[in-house]
């Protein structure tokens, strides 16, 4: 199953090591990871998206929480979530699949950031399925290059997720980890 | 320690420390601050290499964080499942001056380890009990770590039900009492492994079903509901899937269920010592039909030295070893009465732990008896600290049942690689009496049954550190034993 985690760390000096030596140490799979500050300059947030069975999910989980480093982990399964990615492509546009290319572009809101004679670099921004598609459609005509920066994700609606929302960690029973 | 070499020779102890869930607080010299990363000299990376083997650590940058690294340090290293935290300090912020303030507190937001367990999983878990025929208690190192010994023993004797202990959790439960059934596992006892086989609930406290103790984990327990409480909620449900999981410490859960236990006494009453009647039987049988033996034949057993070790010392000596046979003999025959007895590496396997450890014990109870059983392979690992004993005055004790190989790796390839006995046997072996002197210690040797309560004794009374080199039987093995990967209950006896 793939999950989209999302895990708020201490700004601080080698943790992304930590989280992904855990992984690569664990034998534990990495689809993609993606870094950044939060409203707090001090806490940065991560979001990792992985795939495993339900107990391989349950260790990520767990020895992500138990890192000391670790604030909060998030797990979005069964959460009610938006998610995003950032693809930059360069596409073949030769004379005879430029129009083409150009509409399909339009069709999923891309947008062309570079045009060269035989290329165009086009931006692309989306959910998996979104993004997956447009991949889909514009192979056929030739991809140069690609760039993604791995997704990330945020709960909708008035739910925040919060630093100081400190949980103890694995919780009362262990199990509540999971789905938080 | 110094930077990089010292730094780096370091790494299998706090490994050593990390699978155990020792805690300690190492130091580490680092280059200049300018420095790291240009690979000066005696630069190592090892907050680095330290990762995955520590618990936490720490890259002091700045003097005015020290104070506060070290007191997060400790308390890391000592709270939860205890482990192991490094804090590499460089050489120009070992230098630096500033104003020594010590906090108070500690406040780590990602750091908060669950002590008390969950009332409605406790609750839980003695209505399981409850409903069982055939109950038995697995505890492990956390019942030691925890100081749970007293709460453990309340529990079982006051529902009657047998335990058994991991390698690690020896003395959490006393070796002598009528309801242990001694360690389980690869080297298990027939009882503890048929008892884990055959039970209907197991109620695991403080163990992490490590694989030397489940043997094949389908077949581990799989009569079984199992309880597991632990303060790691990463142990829980790691190797098996357990039916009532409780994260908390071991002290507080024992200590919660015989309340619960207490509140309801109509069901832990008469009925409750009938439905376990016919159980307690079948135990006390698998006890009687194959205890733990070897046989005498007149020739020097590792067992019976062992035995009479534990004889002279009342069970009452700190006791550390080194790994292979010498460690599981020692398991089986020294009946550990008391928690904090045995020193051991039991997660790592680390040859050569024993007897620095043992020096350690040493210093922190100069008055009590500290005992180090040895292979003659292990301690040539770090027999070189004979010089720290005797530079300290520490009176250790070091027995050595050598018999001229390294007897664990012989004895599998006498069961399982039709006795092709490639690099097991010694044969350039020291002497150890004359090594043991060339250091300023004692040493003693050991050829025959019949000198061993009198060798032991003197060795034991002269207070100076000491070897005694027992010459035993080296095809002796350990028994039983549970193939690697078997299932418990297919175990060698003889
Ligand atoms: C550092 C290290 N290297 C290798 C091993 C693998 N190993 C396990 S037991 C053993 C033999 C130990 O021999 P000895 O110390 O003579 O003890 P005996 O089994 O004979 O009692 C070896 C090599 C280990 N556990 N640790």
């Amino acid at each position: 199953m793939r999950h989209i985690i999302s895990v708020l760390v201490e700004n601080e000096f080698g943790v992304l090591a930590r989280v992904a030596g855990l992984f690569s140490g664990r034998g534990f799979n990495i689809e993609s990871l993606c870094v950044g500050e939060t409203l707090e300059p001090e806490i940065s947030s991560m979001t990792i998206v992985t795939t495993g069975s339900d107990s391989i999910l349950e260790q990520i989980l767990k020895q992500l929480n138990k890192l000391v480093n670790v604030i909060k982990v998030t797990d979005f399964q069964d959460a009610d979530y938006v998610s995003r990615e950032m693809v930059l492509v360069k596409v073949n546009a030769e004379e005879r699949t430029r129009e083409e290319v150009l509409r399909m572009i339009e069709i999923f809101r891309g947008r062309v950031v570079d045009v060269s004679p035989r290329s165009y670099v086009v931006e692309i921004t989306g959910n998996e399925e979104k993004v997956r598609a447009f991949l889909a459609l514009v192979r056929p005509l030739g991809i140069k290059e690609l760039v993604r920066t791995g997704s990330v994700a945020m709960m909708r609606g008035e739910k925040v997720m919060r630093a100081n929302d400190k949980q103890s960690k694995g919780g009362s029973n262990g199990e509540d980890v999971l789905r938080k | 320690m110094t930077s990089g070499p010292g730094a780096t020779n370091t790494v299998t102890g706090i490994a050593t420390a990390y699978m155990d869930s020792v805690p300690i607080v190492v130091f580490s010299g680092q280059v200049n601050t300018v420095l790291i990363g240009n690979d000066a000299f005696q630069e190592a990376d090892i907050v680095g290499i330290t990762r995955p083997c520590t618990k936490h650590n720490y890259l002091v940058r700045d003097v005015t964080e020290m104070a506060r690294i070290i007191k997060e340090a400790f308390y890391i290293a000592r709270s939860g499942r205890p482990g192991p935290v490094l804090i590499d300090i460089p050489k120009d912020v070992s230098a630096a001056l500033t104003e020594f303030t010590y906090p108070e507190k500690v406040r780590i937001r990602g750091y908060q380890p669950t002590y008390a367990g969950h009332p409605g999983q406790i609750k839980k878990a003695v209505k399981l009990i409850n409903s069982s025929k055939r109950p038995v208690l697995y505890t492990g190192g956390g019942i030691i770590t925890s100081g749970a010994a007293k709460e453990l023993r309340a529990f079982a004797e006051r529902l009657s039900i047998p335990v058994t202990n991991t390698l690690m959790g020896l003395g959490g439960f006393p070796g002598n009492h009528p309801q242990f059934l001694g360690m389980l596992g690869m080297h298990g006892t027939y009882a503890a492994n048929m008892a884990i086989t055959n039970a209907d609930t197991i109620i695991a406290v403080g163990a992490r079903f490590d694989d030397r103790a489940t043997g094949k984990v389908e077949e581990f327990g799989s009569r079984a509901k199992i309880i597991h409480v632990d303060i790691d909620p990463t142990s829980i449900s790691k190797n098996i899937r357990v039916d009532i999981p409780i994260v908390g410490d071991a002290k507080n859960v024992l200590r919660r269920m015989l309340q619960v236990v207490e509140e309801d006494k109509e069901s832990f009453g008469g009925a409750w010592d009938h439905a376990i009647a016919d159980w307690l039987r079948q135990v006390e049988r698998w006890k009687t039909e194959f205890p733990l033996s070897y046989t005498r034949n007149g020739t020097l057993k590792p067992q019976y030295v062992i035995e009479r070790i534990h004889e002279l010392t009342g069970g009452k000596a700190i006791i550390a070893t080194e790994v292979g046979q010498n460690q599981m003999w020692t398991a089986q025959f020294y009946k550990f009465l008391e928690p904090r007895r045995l020193m051991t590496s039991g997660g790592l396997g680390t040859m050569g732990y024993g007897f620095p450890a043992a020096i350690g014990a040493q210093v922190a109870y100069p008055d009590m008896l500290v005992v180090d059983i040895a292979g003659d392979g292990s301690i040539q690992m770090n027999i070189q600290e004979l010089a720290t004993a005797v530079q300290y005055g520490l009176p250790v004790k070091v027995v050595i049942l050598n018999n001229g190989c390294l007897g664990m790796v012989r004895q599998w390839q006498e069961l399982f690689y039709e006795k092709r006995y490639a690099i097991s046997v010694l044969e350039c072996v020291p002497n150890f009496v004359k090594l043991a002197e060339a250091y300023g210690a004692v040493g003693y040797e050991i050829e025959h049954e019949s000198e061993v309560d009198r060798v032991l004794k003197k060795a034991f009374a002269n207070g100076r550190p000491t070897l005694v080199d027992a010459h035993v039987n080296p095809e002796e093995g350990v028994y039983p034993i549970v193939p690697a990967g078997a299932a418990l209950s297919d175990m060698l006896l003889v």
